[in-house]
């Protein structure tokens, strides 16, 4: 992990390169962090992978979070590591829900498409990030992942579907308002309930 | 005709229509992989598993052939997906340690290490010498036991049906030993924030030694009887090679990520336990086959039996659990005793210990790879996010990698040294 002064000087390095890219940095309890404009993620993973004195080649983990209530509401974090160093440093990126009515992003959400709001059933307008397969080919199962239980999706995935739920699941079983247990049970009490159950 | 069959199926509330959407996947497998031959002629493609013996678990495989050769292989998976990921957002802290622990369930050591290590490095809590030597004793017990389910399985799908008797008989005694310093054979719940759950009771120094003393010697034997193997060694040898640059680029770790040649392993590097305090090296390969991924599990079964015989005798007196009131449960004798210890067991119990605000991702070093715990801490005495990084889920993707281009043969050998846990995999 780079010490404080040294994150903030490649906070500094990739804002000259790409500016803007790097919103803020954070550095507690042994980890190092990188929080970019998830518009340019691919510019900081891209520079980060690269330029020769950093050089973090291994994508360790890319998954996502829910932040509700908090604002941007999701987050997708990379971690990024140099094996010869033994280094880490982690990315994140911050989303917004362009489905949620908050004024800034109202106008990205045409009426009537987002459905039932924005508890993950049945919308349709879903967070968007650039995918990082190109550069790290290892992300490809792990942004179906993100995709899968939060609804991001990552332009530029090359098959992006869903991985562990099934194909035909409506709604994205991993965000903060998606209710735990949302799946009938079915018993001997509750059969008359599910009518035609076992066909 | 047709339209008197739909109709009953319409009344029943199934939709007669409506196709099976796992089917697009075969019929774009079966495409592309007849592009690649270039013939459309005599690609066939069939589904393997998602129940299959050689599967090593419930793992759906669509496999496009020429013949007995492997045009392209697709695994989907998702069958065992049992949500828990979701089911660790409504557990206090504490709660969600049994439920991490069945996600891999041939490395639960590991998984209860990873989390728990993630929330002490979020409470930023001491953990005391002898709870890190302890944990590394069950973690490497683990990992051996983890390795012979491995060796025994792989060994039974290439056709050395004994191997399978001889690597459980062996790993019947890890469990014995875990049964009697935690009480129960599989997914334990030994590990606590903070430490362990319980000292190791009188004689289990012993039994562990004797099991180090035992255990080179049957890893000898199972060598004996592999290495001179000529089907073994035919089935193996060459079969499965990925170069290194390309294994790395795919993000897989682990034994995999040391056959191919990459010295990688996080114990070395990394401190989350005192694995510094040990002598062990990190076998490596130098071909990247089949036969070098048996060869460097079976090397690490003999390291870790090394570091156990360390750790067993290196281990240092002293509490096995931190003293955080605010954390860890009192010790029960002080419960008739003490009003304090009474009401801080019963806020731990009811409620549990809180977290302040934070992220953290943990990784460690899993028999099966980088396994990390990614935790997210809302202030709660409830995670708001628990994600785990599982080696197998991410080493999966080398599985078209391999195949390509062999026999189908070949595939059930490269599935078997590559060591997937369904559990892991879809969590």
């Amino acid at each position: 992990m780079p010490d404080a002064p040294g994150l903030e000087l490649i906070a500094q390095e990739i804002n000259a390169a790409h500016d803007g890219t790097v919103i803020e940095t954070a550095h507690e309890r042994g980890t190092a962090t990188l929080i970019v404009d998830s518009e340019r993620v691919l510019e900081a993973l891209r520079w980060l992978r690269d330029t020769p004195e950093h050089e973090y080649r291994f994508l360790a983990s890319v998954h996502a979070a829910d932040y509700l209530p908090g604002e941007p509401r999701f987050g997708v974090h990379y971690e990024l590591l140099n094996m010869p160093r033994v280094e880490r440093v982690s990315v994140k990126a911050l989303l917004a829900d362009p489905a949620s009515p908050s004024p800034a992003t109202s106008s990205a959400s045409p009426a009537g498409v987002s459905g039932g709001g924005s508890n993950g059933v049945g919308t349709l307008v879903l967070p968007e990030i650039d995918s990082c397969v190109e550069l790290f080919p290892t992300a490809d199962y792990q942004e179906r992942e993100a995709y899968d239980f939060f609804g991001i999706r990552f332009r530029g995935h090359p098959d992006l579907r869903r991985i562990l739920m099934p194909e035909d699941y409506v709604g994205w079983p991993l965000r903060r308002d998606f209710p735990i247990g949302g799946e009938p049970v079915l018993f001997t009490h509750n059969e008359a309930e599910t009518p035609h159950w076992y066909e | 005709m047709a339209d008197e069959i739909k109709i009953p199926m319409a009344e029943s509330g199934i939709d007669a229509g409506a196709e099976d959407p796992s089917l697009a996947v075969v019929e774009r497998t079966a495409a592309e992989a007849a592009e690649r031959a270039g013939t459309d002629e005599q690609v066939m493609t069939i589904n393997m598993g998602p129940h299959h013996p050689a599967t090593h678990g419930v793992l759906r495989l669509v496999v496009s052939l020429e013949g007995e050769r492997v045009l392209d292989v697709r695994p989907i998976v998702g069958y065992v997906h049992t949500g828990i990921e979701k089911s660790c957002e409504d557990k206090s802290y504490w709660k969600v340690i049994p439920f991490v622990e069945r996600m891999d369930y041939l490395s639960y050591f590991f998984q209860m290490e990873a989390f728990c290590g993630c929330v002490e490095r979020l409470l930023e809590l001491e953990v005391p010498d002898r709870a890190r030597y302890l944990r590394v004793i069950h973690m490497e017990l683990n990992r051996i036991h983890s390795h012979l389910v491995w060796l025994g399985t792989t060994a039974l799908d290439l056709g050395a049906i004994s191997m399978f008797w001889y690597c459980f008989r062996e790993r019947d005694r890890i469990l014995d030993l875990f049964e009697m310093s935690t009480g129960q054979r599989m997914h334990t719940r030994y590990f606590q924030v903070g430490g362990v759950f319980e000292d190791i009771p009188a004689g289990f120094a012993g039994k562990v030694r004797d099991f180090c003393e035992e255990m080179p010697e049957r890893v000898d034997q199972y060598e004996a009887l592999l290495d001179r193997n000529e089907i073994f060694l035919h089935r193996t040898k060459g079969v499965g090679i990925v170069p290194r640059e390309r294994v790395l680029e795919l993000g897989v770790t682990g034994p995999l990520l040391r056959a191919a040649g990459e010295p990688w392993d996080l114990r070395k590097v990394s401190d989350y336990l005192p694995y510094g305090d040990f002598d062990f090296q990190i076998p490596v390969g130098t071909v990247g086959d089949g036969y070098d991924r048996y060869r460097v599990r079976l090397q690490e079964i003999r390291e870790s039996v090394r570091i156990i015989a360390q750790a067993i005798d290196g281990l240092p007196e002293g509490p096995f659990i931190a003293d955080d009131r605010k954390v860890v449960l009192p010790p029960r004798d002080e419960l008739g005793t003490s009003m304090e210890a009474l009401i801080h067991h019963f806020k731990l119990v009811t409620e549990g210990f809180r977290v302040p605000p934070s992220e953290l991702y943990n990784p460690i070093e899993s028999p099966r790879g980088e396994l990390g715990c990614f935790v997210v801490a809302d202030g709660s005495a409830k995670p708001a996010r628990v994600h785990f990084r599982d080696p197998s889920f991410v080493n999966l993707q080398l599985l078209p990698e391999m195949c390509r281009g062999g026999l189908i043969a070949d595939l059930i050998q490269n599935l078997g040294m590559l060591d997937p846990i369904l559990g892991g995999i879809d969590r």
